[in-house]
């Protein structure tokens, strides 16, 4: 329904007349703006375009947009308007997008954590998240004391699958006797399942929990119950300020200022980027006081060696699960290897779904 | 083992948690079927209860001002269902289905400004030396109110239907209302009064998880919750303790399946977390076959509109 009333007016405010100088930007959701997680960061992004480049764009969105006939049926509809530049953000729409921007070579197509290009239109855009899971991974290795950590993951893919080895390894760098447990909810936003995700966590020892879902029910659930937990894609601390460690933030703002730019001057080409604290993608909520003046130092520290590419997260030696050695002394991952990861790393006892 | 680090009295504790919103939609549903009305929109009266709900619950700083805004809120947009298909006679399906669209619509729109805000807390009710009974303590004698005052519309709901008057007249009318007009009972009136109910009750569903459960006000929070309630009302042939029975039993399949990952227990976890779903697209399959109707025990003049003049 709010679908159908966003195309809608989607449809009449591209219709309307306009100066023909204006560049017209349009955004594809999956979920609501207000989910205070992944589609609330791209709306952030989309608000700041409009505040820098005011007059000269005209932004539009649609949320809640399925994968498949939906998604293509939203693009369309946009490219069909007028739009100049369309960002798709989330992995699902890759084919969708492929197909529009094939009838539409005159459209610029950028599409969030994706891995399609068919056509020399379509621009791929994604953020080393593993850096920032890194950082928080050490913070909660330094701070458990049951040294248990609850991990509520959504889906068993490589992004979900690095960003929990990446923590492990870091936890485990500096307290060897750090678990994780792992709770899939196979869902990106169900703040119920969440809920009862991190009470099941905590009922098994776990002391800090970290999330790669969306809403905010966790940390509400870990200041109940006393323990500390990590936000996720915003600043989440006002919803539990005395469970809010820090937390991963998705910065999109400088990216698409930078592409907006290109198309406004006509030197828009398709790329493929995968940018990461150096690029100022992935930033951090304010370290809370709550995490000793020793353990923020450090994650400091690291932040900075990771953005000076002093620093990989993934340097050997690692071993995958089962034993057998993945990257050897001082070697680092290539990102062929992150972007497929479909296992774990030595040390973590659960095993991924299928 | 498999259960060995799993604590029971915890694992009940949080199945009780987790049925209490669905159970509340259901049990309200259930009295609406048993009229001979089937309203699809249960979804949407629960997240116009989590909204409106929650609204109520910051402005006003009471939790319990809350869930009657809540229950009033649900009760509100049953109304509109009710003037549809009882006045307006249109097709029940169609109208429940466009009441949960609207409902979603609707609660975003009034809750844009609530996106962020913690609402005030619902207190834990102190049992005293209850909460200190091994076991049951912390199994059972833990909660809110709300989850005790849940059980106590159960029992009220199943009193209703089976020993009052006025529960057997609404009986009645949903298996057969040319009957019961005859009869000289107003059908129409019978019916709304039961669309209202079941309004009510999923309003209050609905708060239950922006104000106790999450809480925290996001749209579409409810996340399919109406729809698994419509399906244990079927999945327990309307009846009321079946209703609460089959409620914990979603809600412990879901809290057990998070359990059992969370002790690390080796499950094959998407097969369970799709188990809820499966059993409610199964269910609401039966509901459409004409067959399967009878031996399900459904009220005879389910899903019929009535008109006094045929």
């Amino acid at each position: 329904m709010k679908k159908l009333i966003s195309a809608a007016v989607l449809g009449a405010a591209l219709a309307s007349p306009s100066l023909a100088d204006t560049t017209k930007v349009g955004f594809v959701y999956i979920g609501p703006v207000g989910d205070h997680g992944w589609t609330y960061t791209h709306d952030v992004a989309r608000l700041a375009l409009e505040e820098e480049f005011g007059d000269a764009i005209e932004t539009t969105y649609v949320e809640n947009v399925e994968y498949g006939a939906d998604a293509e049926r939203v693009m369309t509809q946009m490219a069909l308007s007028g739009t100049d530049l369309i960002f798709a953000t989330s992995f699902g729409y890759g084919p969708d997008m492929n197909t529009v921007a094939a009838r539409f070579p005159d459209v610029a197509f950028e599409h969030a954590t994706g891995y399609i290009q068919e056509t020399d239109n379509v621009s791929l855009y994604n953020a080393r998240f593993y850096e920032g899971r890194a950082v928080i991974g050490h913070i909660a290795g330094k701070m458990t004391e049951t040294n248990k950590i609850g991990y509520i993951a959504s889906f068993p893919i490589p992004e979900v699958i690095m960003g929990i080895n990446s923590a492990y390894l870091h936890a485990k760098a500096v307290n060897p006797d750090v678990e994780f447990n792992v709770v899939w909810a196979y869902s990106w936003y169900d703040p119920a399942q969440e809920a009862a995700a991190a009470e099941a966590l905590i009922e098994q020892g776990a002391d800090i929990i970290m999330q790669h879902t969306d809403s905010t029910a966790p940390l509400t659930v870990a200041q109940d119950a006393g323990i500390y937990a990590f936000g996720q894609a915003s600043d989440m601390s006002a919803f539990a300020p005395e469970a809010h460690l820090t937390g991963i933030l998705d910065v999109w703002a400088p990216y698409y200022a930078e592409r907006v730019q290109a198309v406004i001057d006509g030197t828009w080409e398709a790329g493929d980027v995968w940018h990461g604290i150096v690029d100022g993608m992935v930033g951090f909520a304010p370290m809370s006081d709550l995490i000793p003046e020793d353990v923020r130092a450090e994650a400091e520290g690291m932040i900075e060696a990771i953005a000076a590419g002093e620093y990989h997260p993934f340097t050997g030696p690692i071993n995958k699960q089962d034993g057998t050695p993945w990257l050897a002394d001082g070697e680092i991952a290539s990102d062929g290897d992150l972007l497929t990861m479909d296992f774990y790393v030595e040390g973590i006892t659960s095993e991924i779904p299928n | 083992m498999i259960l060995g680090s799993i604590n029971p009295a915890v694992l009940l504790a949080a199945l009780m948690v987790a049925a209490t919103p669905i159970l509340l939609a259901a049990i309200g549903e259930l009295v609406v079927e048993k009229s001979g009305v089937l309203n699809l929109g249960v979804e949407g009266m629960m997240i116009m209860g989590a909204c409106v709900g929650f609204i109520i619950a910051v402005n006003s700083g009471s939790p319990l001002l809350g869930f009657i805004g809540a229950a009033l809120g649900g009760m509100a947009l049953s109304l509109l269902f009710a003037l549809l298909t009882q006045a307006l006679m249109t097709n029940q399906v169609a109208s429940g289905l466009a009441l949960t669209l609207f409902g979603l619509g609707l609660s975003a729109l009034l809750g844009q400004k609530y996106v962020g805000i913690t609402p005030p807390r619902t207190p834990k009710l102190d049992l005293g030396v209850l909460s200190d009974i091994p076991f049951l303590g912390r199994a059972v004698f833990s909660h809110d109110i709300v989850v005790y005052l849940t059980i106590a519309l159960v029992a009220a709901v199943w009193w209703f239907l089976k020993y009052s008057r006025a529960g057997m007249i609404l009986r009645a009318v949903g298996e057969n209302h040319d009957a019961a007009h005859g009869l000289g009972y107003h059908v129409k009136r019978v019916r709304v009064l039961a669309i209202m109910f079941g309004g009510a009750c999923a309003g209050l569903g609905g708060a239950y998880l922006s104000l106790i459960r999450v809480p925290q006000w996001t749209e579409g929070m409810t996340v399919g919750a109406g729809w698994i309630a419509l399906a244990l009302v079927v999945f327990a042939s309307w009846r009321p303790w079946r209703a609460m029975a089959g409620a914990y039993l979603f809600g412990g399949v879901v809290v057990l399946q998070l359990n059992l990952q969370a002790a690390g227990v080796r499950i094959p976890v998407e097969y369970l977390s799709m188990s809820p779903y499966l059993i409610t697209i199964f269910v609401l399959v039966l509901i459409s076959s004409g067959k399967a109707r009878g031996s399900l025990n459904a009220p005879g003049s389910l899903n019929r509109p009535f008109h006094a003049s045929s």
